[in-house]
């Protein structure tokens, strides 16, 4: 298969998570999961306690205000992948290696995917 | 598998809190060797992923469903270190504006997810790769074995937690048959996902799979010969 860029890459999945959280959630199943199941079955859901989040403007993937399902967890999923996101995406690039120290030297990644592109496509 | 506030104890909550935090705290000097600034971007990416697969629920039979953990897939495509704090980011906004999770349970669930979840997918994977072929396309499944490997595991590890702290009294072998039974089902559905996810990433940018790595590395000496030849000729 044809080799994409970093970018591209990043565009397409970014696009594709938003299309999963903000459209297709909608369609989820909404039987308890495997631990809530068990829990159901076996006799200790009672121990579980309220969320202390319960009544806050997004509990339950469900958008305070927003009456119409559909777009409340679209909604709601929407803000999750933004935020999830973007609080990620700052921590790594807080942590990550910097190519060369020298003052101006600093590479983006797309600079670093031209410079490649034109060398045989191995990884390192 | 979100545990709410309530299931465990104050100890053993308090316990898996110690154990996260440690966790995290290697992850963030690990991560270090894992990212760069090629890698750097799709980790971001990874962790919403991996936030908006587990709002997908499928359905497993009998009333139950499954999401993917998202460990294994995680630690494949970006590395185990990132995948424990990707892990970890989506637990903290779930419990915090979501209210999936209990808070006082983040670090049992930090520990289950971000660390059994995780670590279990790749210790598999590193073993699984090392029995197959070295092929990029042998990243696959590998990769679906290990993320199929990990929810068992990971349900049988919150099995173990509640028999030390658990809240209400249970016989212990009914709920490890029961969790081990239904996380069985799960994790085909963790596999499958892990499986599609990963070899379409392999399938682009195969240098950008962390996992692929080691096989990219192989690879490229195959790639240099016949320049060799040419500069000869």
């Amino acid at each position: 298969m044809r080799r994409v860029s970093t970018r591209a890459l990043v565009v397409t999945g970014v696009l594709l998570t938003l299309l999963l959280a903000g459209v297709v959630s909608f369609y989820a199943s909404s039987h308890p999961d495997g631990l809530n199941y068990v829990a159901e079955k076996v006799g200790f859901s009672g121990a579980a306690k309220p969320h202390a989040s319960d009544g806050s403007p997004l509990s339950g993937y469900a958008t305070r205000g927003v009456t119409d399902h559909r777009l409340s967890r679209g909604v709601a999923g929407v803000i999750g992948v933004v935020v999830v996101g973007l609080l990620f995406t700052g921590l790594t690039w807080a942590l990550r290696r910097r190519r060369g120290d020298e003052p101006g030297g600093s590479t983006s990644p797309d600079a670093a995917d031209r410079e490649r592109d034109g060398s045989t496509p191995v990884g390192r | 598998m979100h545990v709410p506030d309530g299931f465990l104890d104050v100890p053993t909550s308090v316990g898996t809190a110690v154990v996260a935090a440690t966790g995290v705290g290697l992850a963030l000097r690990g991560a270090r060797r894992e990212l760069d600034d090629r890698t750097a971007p799709l980790a971001g990416l990874v962790a919403a992923f991996v936030f908006a697969a587990q709002m997908l629920n499928f359905p497993v039979g009998a009333g139950t469903s499954g999401h993917l953990l998202g460990g294994a897939l995680a630690a494949v495509l970006v590395g185990p270190w990132t995948a424990t704090l990707s892990i970890a980011v989506v637990l903290l906004v779930q419990g915090l504006l979501f209210a999936d999770g209990g808070l006082t349970a983040l670090g049992t669930n930090v520990t289950l997810m971000g660390l059994v979840g995780v670590w279990t997918g790749w210790l598999v994977f590193r073993t699984v790769q090392g029995l197959l072929p070295k092929r990029v396309s042998m990243v696959v499944p590998a990769a679906a074995v290990a993320a199929f490997v990990s929810v068992p595991v990971a349900a049988l590890a919150f099995t173990g937690l509640y028999a030390v702290g658990g809240q209400a009294p249970i016989p212990l072998g009914s709920l490890a048959t029961a969790m081990l039974g239904w996380h069985t089902l799960i994790g085909l559905g963790e596999a499958a996902i892990t499986g599609l996810v990963v070899s379409a990433v392999v399938a682009v940018r195969p240098d950008l799979v962390h996992g692929a790595r080691r096989v990219l590395a192989t690879r490229k000496l195959v790639v240099v010969r016949p320049e060799r030849d040419e500069v000869a000729a």
